[in-house]
């Protein structure tokens, strides 16, 4: 499968947008080079505020853009956009309804060299919890550049998640992207594993080697984390009578909370909810997402466990 | 400003200062102290300096007004109402139930306010993109920012600060309430800034001073702020805590405490009139 980072995609996805909404303003803590908001820098020198290492200085400043009408999209780690950053995007960003589009990139493990400083885990927590902000979060470049696109469309406050790592592209053009609704990958039977980011391929890698075994997996690409998908998780749970949760951010306040918050409403089924339980380590992506539970082998295994809870 | 003007708005602000005892004697909340050290300042950006529509509160090019101090709220509510932003009959409901005044400023819910506020040290950071995205439509507007001299202990503040110097944000003004006081005690006692105009030229921006209790002289100091070119300007405004009632001047006790019975009896024959 071909690899693309998302942090290009993501850089060349907002350059794109600038070319065509000269409203389009964005805002970098000095890491630019990293989270590629560089491209749209060099290509729109004006409309791009470099804010030096000063996160919580450049949500405030995002929160001025937004109430003169431009659309800026704030750069940097998303750990240290969801901690350092906080403040603003609570206080003035949310509770004002401003369009302010917060990208976060850089998410889960994916910084996996720099170490669990680095890492972010509890990002979609936080801003999952804060009243009217929506919750992206995308698998590949291909849903990158869509979700960049229906950012922009959208009028309110979103956190936007993106990974560092090169992701398999999972989709082709012809995705359509609508945000708040998850979607079905694979039909399955037996369970559904609902994945967000690009753990999403493992999620797919998971269900081919349960497939072999005579289990069939749907796959669902919840994206939107917030305001998630009620009647896609609904349908599916009622379909397969059992789910596993896929992400790589703390088990506690993402996406395995989200859906078991809706399953407890309605349609109560055995869950199981795969994410960071403890702070990992400097290494290599792929042998953290090993070492931390992300295989399709434990993916596969979660899905074995909660068949059996039916 | 001519004699007949500064007496005309020295006047209304003791009006202000009489409406301000009235409202949170009634009400049994909200914050005194902070309201009376910037009830000139805020009186002089409104009726002198800054161009606004009451009627039409969304105008283009308007310049803006961030009380970045929201614990001041009071006091701007108090103007607004008499700018005819709102009835003044809604004064009355501030900090109640269903109310559009917050107990901070809120700008989703009265018409004027620019900003969201009440944790200290973000107005100046969203004025500033306020300011440079006046700069990039092309428009000639001031973003004026309102801050405590507590609030400056923020460090948000600071890095607007270096922000607002590098992009030569020389639309953006900010008015400092230098009132010596913080909730918990003077600045002295509990985070002292030591020459707060050295930190802010250190900083690069313009540095002025006023008596921030002399409209005549806020206006003269924000004269000179709007004809300053290339960086962005702070006025230091000195002022005193509690202004206009005797017992309340520089004391920490008042940044928020509820008006007694006999306090506002007394406040009420600091400010000339015989309780309502």
């Amino acid at each position: 499968m071909k690899k693309v980072a998302i942090r290009d995609a993501y850089g060349e996805a907002l350059k794109k947008l600038g070319l065509v909404n000269e409203k389009i303003i964005a805002l970098e803590a000095d890491v630019g080079a990293s989270t590629k908001s560089a491209v749209f820098g060099k290509e729109f020198p004006d409309r791009y505020f470099n804010v030096g290492i000063s996160e919580m200085n450049m949500t405030a400043m995002a929160a001025g853009f937004a109430l003169e009408g431009f659309v800026p999209f704030v750069n940097t780690f998303a750990s240290f956009l969801t901690t350092r950053g906080a403040d603003p995007i609570q206080c003035l960003i949310a509770y004002d309804r401003l369009n302010v589009k917060l990208a976060g990139t850089y998410c889960g493990l994916s910084d996996s060299y720099d170490g669990a400083s680095h890492h972010s885990i509890t990002d979609m927590a936080f801003v999952r919890a804060i009243p009217g902000v929506t919750v992206v979060s995308v698998s590949d470049a291909v849903e990158t550049e869509k979700a960049v696109f229906a950012l922009a469309e959208y009028e309110g406050p979103v956190y936007l998640r993106l990974s560092r790592a090169p992701a398999p592209v999972i989709y082709d053009e012809t995705l359509k992207f609508e945000i708040g609704k998850g979607i079905v990958i694979k039909e399955g039977s037996d369970v559904t594993i609902i994945a967000t980011g690009t753990v999403l391929h493992k999620a797919l890698e998971a269900a081919k080697l349960l497939s072999e075994e005579g289990i069939e997996a749907a796959v669902i690409d919840m994206h939107t984390v917030k305001p998630i998908d009620r009647e896609l998780i609904y349908s599916y749970a009622k379909k397969t009578g059992a789910i596993v949760t896929v992400e790589e951010h703390s088990i506690h306040g993402g996406l395995g909370s989200a859906v078991a918050e809706v399953l407890v409403q309605e349609c109560p089924v055995p869950v199981e909810i795969i994410g960071a339980e403890e702070f990992a380590e400097s290494g290599d992506y792929e042998q953290l997402l090993e070492k931390y539970g992300y295989s399709s082998r434990e993916i596969g295994a979660a899905c074995r466990k909660v068949m059996a809870r039916k | 400003m001519n004699a007949e003007r500064q007496q005309e708005l020295q006047r209304l602000c003791f009006r202000f200062r009489n409406e301000l005892i009235d409202l949170l004697y009634h009400i049994q909340t909200g914050h005194p102290g902070g309201s009376l050290s910037c009830t000139e300042i805020l009186t002089t950006l409104y009726f002198e300096k800054i161009r606004q529509d009451p009627r039409h509160p969304d105008m283009e090019g308007r310049d803006r007004l961030i009380l970045s101090k929201g614990h001041a709220a009071p006091i701007l509510y108090i103007i607004l109402a008499e700018l005819g932003y709102f009835p003044k009959e809604e004064l009355k409901t501030l900090r109640q139930i269903n109310s559009n005044l917050q107990g901070h400023p809120c700008l989703h819910k009265t018409p004027g306010v620019e900003l969201s506020t009440g944790p200290l040290g973000l107005g100046l950071g969203a004025g500033l993109g306020m300011s440079l995205s006046e700069r990039l439509k092309g428009s000639e507007a001031y973003t004026y920012v309102v801050l405590g001299d507590g609030e400056i202990q923020e460090g948000s503040v600071w890095e607007a600060a270096l922000a607002a110097s590098k992009f030569q944000a020389d639309h953006l003004i900010a008015i400092l309430d230098n009132n010596g006081v913080q909730l918990d005690g003077t600045l002295e006692e509990i985070m002292p800034m030591g020459d707060i105009p050295a930190k802010w030229a250190a900083f690069g921006w313009k540095v002025l001073t006023c008596d921030g209790h002399d409209v005549k002289s806020i206006s003269d100091a924000l004269d000179k702020a709007v004809a300053c070119k290339g960086k962005p300007v702070i006025i230091i405004a000195n002022t005193v805590k509690g202004k206009g009632i005797s017992f309340m001047e520089g004391k920490n006790v008042w940044h928020g405490k509820p008006i007694g019975e006999e306090d506002y009896k007394a406040a009420k024959i600091d400010l000339g009139g015989a309780p309502a």
